[in-house]
């Protein structure tokens, strides 16, 4: 296992990039510790394949280095590296066997016949993959086949790191939850790094330790989820994440405070220095009816089973308000409350005092 | 809009079909049939004759030489043409400029009819005035298809090389095309090299399209008749008189109708047969 670090990445597959437009990853500085569980989250288009599969060898960056545990393998290979990949669509060896699957990376290896059978075995009942052992791999199900290729990895003991390309993608929707957990409870298990690439928000945040978040080829927040809920650094996480997701509503800017539509906002940042375009960003669920507070007009209320879901509008932006049971929601207008410590003031889009 | 009309009618559409497939497979077929249970003379006359005539075809030496030759010419160009057609298609590039100029390349002798095909390689192979008999013989090697039965098959074999291993490399090439990336780069992770890509996942992702070449390549060679006729005529002597060759002459040639029937029938019923069993041999090997 080892420690991943990718320093002043930029990657274009343009050959020669001239504005940042031509990069499909403009600066990526990162450090991923041995042993961690790590997601990828972002839309699509947002370059994070481009980033996995540049860690796995498959593509050369542009600029800059990648690290493990400190050696620069920017020019190696794939085999070299020592890592293992579970891509979007099952790729198993069709005509072999579950074991033989299993087997090949080790076989390729030179490893003894009694090595590779002990580590075969061991893997596939980490699996629940014993059963199947002496089938044909082409005949087994999606969430089986992604199983062999995960195992194809973790066979191999000296895995830099395993990473997993929208593993779940084809899995059907009832299973996704179980391979999941599987996938959390091998972690916790082998305690291999594993980066997990998705631009579904609940894989990265029920798999992961630290969520990086990415848009338009930067990193926009790196964090646990619950930071990422709690604390977003850039509107888009806060947005991305959450459903529905964050409130954003412009402001002004009057001696540090926040003022919308007229009334004085308390948020739990200062705004010091401002350069752009502020707004304040705030969750659902922490926005609540109050007898006095911003004016909203209130256009509908959805029940989603659990608790309703208020959108109002506040000087042309919409808001979205968790609202519980047992709560009249009046029709027309009403008064809307901020938590404070959960309001925040962003310019430009970055969390004013936040840390890029 | 669920309920599903029954109707009768239907059957009428197929009727075309019927009468097409009657007149031109199965009254001509059963004309075959009829000539081969039966002894033919002058003016009308026939005589009941039973399984007379293909007890003779098959204990006849000559038809089990032509046989035999068929059969190795066949297993010869199969042996050939299989290996050969893949070998190219993964040396073929798989995207660029060069790729439309490849196929294009390669589609051309599929192009060429199979008499000009006979016929150009007719003139080619001449030891006396042909580019490659002329330049085999100057370079001091005996070569004459006209008078040796072996410069004969090499000649004959050599021309379906290159009339047909196109078809197979862009069956071959289609194959390769659709296997996805992410199987060249799981295998490259796996440390796979480059005989472990091709044994597990090129060549399995070709098998279907492989069983395709190997069905076409075997009927289309079972019954080749044109570019041989036309290079060799048959000869020297029966040398490369193939079964379909064979029967033109008996029943064209010698007009012996009855044997004749009997030798389609059988030579039919063989090509049947033997593409049923690789046709069943290589689904299953996919199955199971």
């Amino acid at each position: 296992m080892a420690r991943i670090t990718l320093d002043s990445l930029r990657h274009s597959y343009a050959p020669n990039p001239k504005g940042a437009g031509d990069y499909a990853l403009k600066e990526i500085d990162l450090d991923w510790q041995d042993g961690g569980a790590y997601a990828l989250l972002g839309p699509s288009g947002c370059g994070k394949s481009t980033l996995l599969n540049i860690v796995s060898g498959l593509v050369t960056p542009s600029e800059g280095r990648i690290l493990f545990d400190g050696e620069d393998v920017t020019n190696l290979p794939p085999d070299q590296r020592n890592i293992a990949q579970v891509f979007q669509f099952p790729v198993i060896y069709d005509t072999m066997t579950v074991y033989d699957n299993l087997a090949f990376p080790l076989r390729n290896r030179g490893v003894a016949r009694d090595a590779v059978d002990a580590r075969v075995r061991e893997i596939a009942t980490m699996l629940e993959l014993d059963d199947t052992l002496g089938r044909r791999a082409a005949g087994l199900t999606p969430d089986a086949k992604q199983k062999i290729s995960m195992g194809r990895g973790l066979v191999r003991d000296d895995v830099n790191v395993i990473m997993f390309d929208e593993p779940l993608t084809v899995i059907d929707p009832h299973l996704k939850w179980k391979l999941r957990s599987k996938l959390k409870e091998l972690h916790h298990r082998v305690r291999a790094t594993m980066i997990y690439v998705t631009h579904d928000q609940t894989e990265a945040l029920t798999f992961a330790d630290r969520v990086v978040v990415m848009d338009d080829g930067i990193v926009v927040q790196i964090g646990t989820p619950v930071e990422l809920f709690e604390r977003p650094a850039h509107t888009f996480v806060g947005h991305f994440i959450g459903s529905p997701g964050m409130n954003v509503i412009p402001c002004s800017i009057d001696n540090g405070q926040a003022i919308v539509a007229g009334m004085s906002v308390a948020t739990e940042n200062v705004a010091t220095a401002t350069s752009g375009r502020t707004e304040i960003g705030v969750r659902p669920e922490f926005v609540t009816l109050a007898s006095e507070g911003v004016p909203a007009r209130i256009i509908r209320v959805a029940d989603t089973g659990r608790h309703r879901i208020m959108e109002a509008e506040i000087a042309g932006a919409k808001v979205h308000a968790v609202v519980g049971d047992g709560i009249n929601i009046p029709e027309g207008t009403a008064h809307l409350a901020f938590a404070p410590d959960m309001t925040r003031i962003y310019d430009d889009g970055w969390l004013i005092g936040g840390t890029r | 809009m669920a309920t599903k009309t029954h109707n009768e009618r239907a059957w009428w559409f197929v009727l075309p079909v019927v009468l097409l497939v009657a007149f031109n497979a199965v009254v001509p077929l059963m004309t075959v049939v009829n000539y081969s249970v039966q002894e033919s003379f002058s003016q009308g006359v026939w005589f009941w004759s039973g399984v007379e005539w293909f007890e003779e075809t098959l204990n006849s030496s000559r038809f089990q030489a032509a046989l035999g030759r068929q059969l190795l010419f066949t297993g010869i160009i199969l042996a050939i043409e299989i290996p050969l057609g893949i070998a190219i298609a993964l040396t073929m590039p798989k995207t660029g400029p060069w790729v439309p100029v490849c196929l294009v390349l390669m589609a051309l002798p599929l192009l060429i009819p199979w008499n000009v095909v006979g016929a150009m390689w007719n003139i080619f192979a001449l030891p006396d005035i042909g580019l490659l008999g002329y330049t085999v013989n100057a370079l001091g090697i005996d070569y004459d298809y006209t008078q040796q039965p072996l410069s004969a098959w090499i000649t004959v074999i050599a021309m379906d090389v290159w009339h047909w291993t196109s078809l197979v490399v862009l069956l071959a090439y289609a194959g390769l095309a659709s296997i996805p990336d992410a199987y060249y780069q799981a295998a490259k992770i796996d440390g796979a090299g480059r005989w472990a890509v091709f044994r597990h996942i090129e060549l399995p992702k070709m098998n279907r399209v492989l069983t395709i070449a190997i069905l076409l390549r075997f009927m289309d060679s079972f019954m080749i008749y044109t570019e041989p006729f036309v290079l060799t005529g048959g000869g020297p002597g029966n040398s490369t008189t193939f079964l379909s060759i064979d029967l033109v002459k008996k029943a064209l040639g010698e007009f012996d109708l009855g044997p004749a029937a009997a030798m389609s029938l059988i030579y039919f019923l063989i090509t049947l047969l033997v593409s049923w069993l690789f046709y069943t041999l290589m689904t299953r090997q996919e199955e199971g």
